[in-house]
């Protein structure tokens, strides 16, 4: 038996060999997982036949039917005969390409609109710089300073011959990404410093404080802290002081998403060995000298999926601001649809305000994978 | 209890003949007192975890705790640097008294090595980065020179090419070794060990034990806590007994071990020579 083997191998037969690709091959796969047994085999089909027909319809929707331009009368006003009479059988994509500056730059003057592009393009950059490994260095914390500063500039002008725009006619996605960088940006380091503070045993007044600041912020709602941000904060300052409605709401963000950053991070410091801590006291470490180099390298590092969560939650939850009066990107959205002739045509803006969201959040977790897959792959065990 | 010791019993003669040495060098050791603990007491809540313990250890001394769990030894030479509290009596670590003042307990921790039972490196530091950080941070060293200083006790412990490792990479016993090696950069004038044996695999114990000779030949200052019996026979100028909080007996190995005069010391060796 042994020998008729030993001649059989070398060469396969071609049965054989068709049955091994088949094994490993998306036929075999397709066999095993979607028709392994005739009730799978009948659920397949029925999904199947469902998938089918959305992404028919869609696609005849979306694609086929779907009107990408419109005339425009003598007045300039948008001719949308057409896309209402395709209403439901075809998208109207028209209303992107006549709103998608009024959406994604606000009421910022239309002959300025380039500054707030560059902002945009600039956070992207500051984005894609800080993700990269190789600039975790001292020098990351000046580019950040540079590149905010160049947005303060950008965005309010009245220096460098740019005309002066001020807060009220921001909007957009400038507005958005400015709430939840700044937000973050300074709520991470805040966190940082209330998870600390909680866990202190030598400094119980500390603590009390950190413990009522976290309870208390995470028993208000959002909007609620955005409401008291804009009404009630003005009426305890004194007459005359105005503090800016967005510095308010962004103050508002940074003060509510601390609270759970804090909370998260308190997290990745509970599940640190107290071996660790103990190691660095008894080789002579200072507390902050302990915190920065062995405790918060290793805890945050245990919490990059529950803080990139937090991160998108708060990314989205920047568009609560419509309730105060700020035109973020999604409210820019609502009011491109305030338009007579577009007013219909809410599905096509949301659509399109979805990519927006979902490119910047889909970024965000793509990358907190990577980060992970290479922290750990430094530390192979 | 169950680990092997390092210097197998060859029979009672050589025993003997090692522990009238130990014996001897025990007299004639009267330096000035690197650690002392006078009358010092601690409670975790009701619990009487140290009763009046006083030690005194001079320069050079090397002192081997031993005692069941639970008996305080651990509790005990935590505190001479002060990784626990205690509440009543003194402890005096090279001239400096322990107290709530910062910077004296900066100044005991940057003079006492201590070395963990359960390794507590840094993971996500190299073997290397382990070693140079408090050169580098405490004792403000150049890099240059602390990575230097890093390799040649690395080359010490005999684990110089995994300078680049990380500690999830190396076994137990290295792990060992590199944490007696990142003590030792420090430069101390006195080592800690709380059971740096038990948390290894009886084929790790004998190179861990074989580097902490090598350091008893140097001369350094050692407190260890261990049930490494044969290890306190070779090296330990003293043995102290703790049970339940006290120290019980305290002598020269040979002495301690051939004649307990306590039923408590006795029922323990009984204990740890069944494990043998």
């Amino acid at each position: 038996m042994s020998h008729a083997t030993v001649t059989a191998e070398p060469v396969p037969t071609p049965a054989r060999l068709q049955a091994k690709v088949a094994a490993i091959g998306p036929l075999a796969w397709a066999r095993t997982n979607l028709f392994g047994s005739v009730w799978s085999t009948a659920v397949t089909l029925a999904l199947g036949y469902l998938i089918a027909r959305v992404a028919v319809s869609l696609f005849a929707w979306g694609v086929l039917h779907a009107v990408w331009s419109v005339p425009y009368g003598s007045t300039g006003i948008a001719d949308t005969s057409v896309c209402q009479n395709l209403k439901g059988i075809g998208a109207c994509w028209a209303v992107l390409g006549d709103k998608y500056r009024l959406i994604l730059f606000g009421r910022y003057p239309y002959d300025q609109q380039w500054r707030p592009a560059i902002v945009v393009l600039l956070f992207i950059g500051l984005y894609a710089v800080s993700g990269m490994r190789r600039f975790w260095r001292k020098e990351l914390a000046l580019i950040w300073i540079v590149t905010l500063t160049l947005v303060g500039i950008l965005m309010w002008g009245g220096v460098l011959g740019l005309p002066l725009v001020t807060e009220d006619y921001w909007g957009g996605l400038p507005i958005t990404l400015i709430l939840a960088t700044f937000g973050l940006a300074f709520a991470f380091p805040l966190a940082v410093l209330v998870a600390l503070g909680r866990r202190s045993t030598g400094l119980p007044a500390v603590r009390m404080l950190c413990v009522l600041y976290v309870e208390i912020i995470r028993g208000v709602p959002l909007i609620a802290v955005l409401f008291m941000a804009s009404v009630m904060f003005p009426l305890f300052m004194p007459a005359g002081v105005n503090v800016d409605k967005l510095l308010r709401a962004q103050i508002a963000f940074i003060l509510f998403a601390a609270a759970y950053l804090a909370e998260v991070i308190r997290g990745g410091l509970q599940a640190l060995p107290k071996g660790q801590s103990e190691a660095a006291d008894a080789l002579g470490l200072s507390y902050w000298k302990k915190t920065r180099l062995i405790v918060l390298p290793q805890a945050l590092r245990l919490v990059i999926p529950p803080l990139v969560n937090t991160f998108i939650g708060f990314f989205k939850d920047t568009s609560l601001v419509l309730i105060i009066g700020l035109f973020d990107l999604l409210t820019m959205g609502k009011v491109a649809l305030s338009d007579p002739p577009w007013q219909s045509f809410s599905t096509e803006v949301y659509i399109g305000l979805a990519v927006v969201y979902i490119a910047f959040c889909y970024a965000m977790s793509k990358y907190s994978r990577s980060l992970e897959r290479d922290l750990n792959r430094a530390r192979a065990r | 209890m169950t680990s092997i010791a390092p210097v197998p019993a060859e029979g009672e003669r050589q025993f003997m003949s090692q522990t009238m040495q130990n014996g001897q060098m025990a007299q004639t050791l009267a330096g000035p007192p690197a650690i002392v603990l006078d009358k010092v007491n601690k409670w975790y809540g009701a619990m009487h975890v140290l009763r009046d313990v006083s030690l005194t250890v001079t320069e050079k001394e090397r002192v081997v705790v031993c005692g069941p769990s639970g008996s305080g030894k651990s509790t005990m030479i935590r505190c001479i640097n002060r990784l626990e509290t205690h509440q009543e009596g003194r402890i005096i670590v090279d001239g400096t008294e322990l107290t709530d003042d910062l910077r004296a307990l900066d100044t005991i921790r940057r003079e006492v090595g201590m070395v963990f039972q359960s390794f507590n490196l840094f993971p996500h530091l190299t073997i290397l980065e382990n070693c140079t950080l408090a050169p580098i941070w405490v004792r403000k060293m150049p890099k240059a020179e602390a990575e230097a200083l890093a390799m040649s006790y690395l080359e010490r412990v005999k684990i110089p090419e995994q300078a680049k490792k990380y500690p999830g990479q190396l076994s137990g016993g290295q792990q060992q070794r590199v944490a007696i090696a990142r003590a030792l950069c420090m430069k101390p004038k006195i080592m800690l060990f709380d059971e740096p044996t038990s948390a290894l695999d009886p084929e790790m114990i004998k190179e861990v034990l074989d580097t902490m000779i090598g350091l008893a030949d140097d001369g350094m200052t050692m407190v260890c806590v261990t049930h490494e019996m044969g290890f306190a026979r070779q090296v330990a100028h003293r043995v102290v007994f703790m049970d339940r909080g006290e120290v019980v007996e305290s002598g020269a190995p040979g002495e301690l071990f051939e004649n307990p005069r306590t039923d408590r010391l006795k029922l323990f060796l009984s204990q740890i020579l069944r494990g043998h």
